[in-house]
């Protein structure tokens, strides 16, 4: 019988911390979590730099947690968050998350951002289509 | 001596409830209050410390999830260098 169900995936980040990391960490920090658009992106408002990567960071938590792959060995690149013209976020998976999100069934994700103050915070909704392998 | 590195790292980055001294090799850093990002940052000191890269395919739970965890992990992609 075919199913269709859901998954959701949440996560805070403390944008001081984000702040604090590329301060210790530096470009290594910035190269390792985040695509070159991302940070591009980042840069383009230079006010919001820190609070954009901070959502950014939140919003491949949030999928992690969305697409179960905890375990799976995803590099925090290969879940890269995109903006369309109209603002709307998207995800765009590369690598092991996509291949683990399309053996999952995955056939769309939805996403939402927000952050205030010192806090950045995204959701993550994964609909599956029900064709994984079944599970004994 | 490996653990020790490893719980001075956790000290200056863990951002644990606990002291790192105060914790068996086993204990569950997360369950110690270890957030997702964190973890990014034991990572990067764990990897100048020990001149390493942690490739994408063990960024997972288990691999950070205890000092145990971390050194037999540390101690795999050291072998041989």
């Amino acid at each position: 019988m075919m199913q269709s169900h859901m998954s959701v995936g949440i996560d805070l980040v403390q944008v001081s911390r984000v702040a604090a990391s590329l301060e210790q960490f530096g470009e290594r920090f910035l190269r390792r979590v985040f695509t070159d658009a991302e940070v591009a992106y980042a840069n383009a408002a230079p006010a919001l730099t820190v609070e954009r990567l901070a959502a950014r960071f939140a919003a491949k938590e949030a999928a992690v947690k969305a697409l179960g792959l905890v375990e799976r060995g995803v590099g925090w690149r290969q879940i890269e968050v995109t903006r369309e013209e109209s603002g709307m976020c998207r995800l765009s998976l590369h690598g092991a998350a996509r291949d683990a999100a399309a053996e999952a069934g995955v056939v769309e994700l939805a996403l939402s951002l927000s952050h205030e103050g010192d806090y950045a915070t995204a959701v993550v909704f994964a609909m599956r289509n029900g064709q994984e392998a079944a599970h004994p | 001596m490996m653990i020790e590195k490893i719980r001075k790292i956790l000290k200056d980055h863990g951002r644990l409830n606990k002291d790192p001294w105060a914790l068996d090799e086993a204990a569950d850093l997360y369950q110690a209050g270890m957030t997702s990002h964190a973890s990014v940052n034991v990572m990067l000191a764990l990897e100048g410390e020990f001149e390493i890269e942690f490739p994408d395919h063990l960024l997972k739970r288990s691999v950070f999830e205890s000092m145990g965890a971390m050194r037999d992990t540390i101690a795999g992609l050291t072998k041989g260098s």
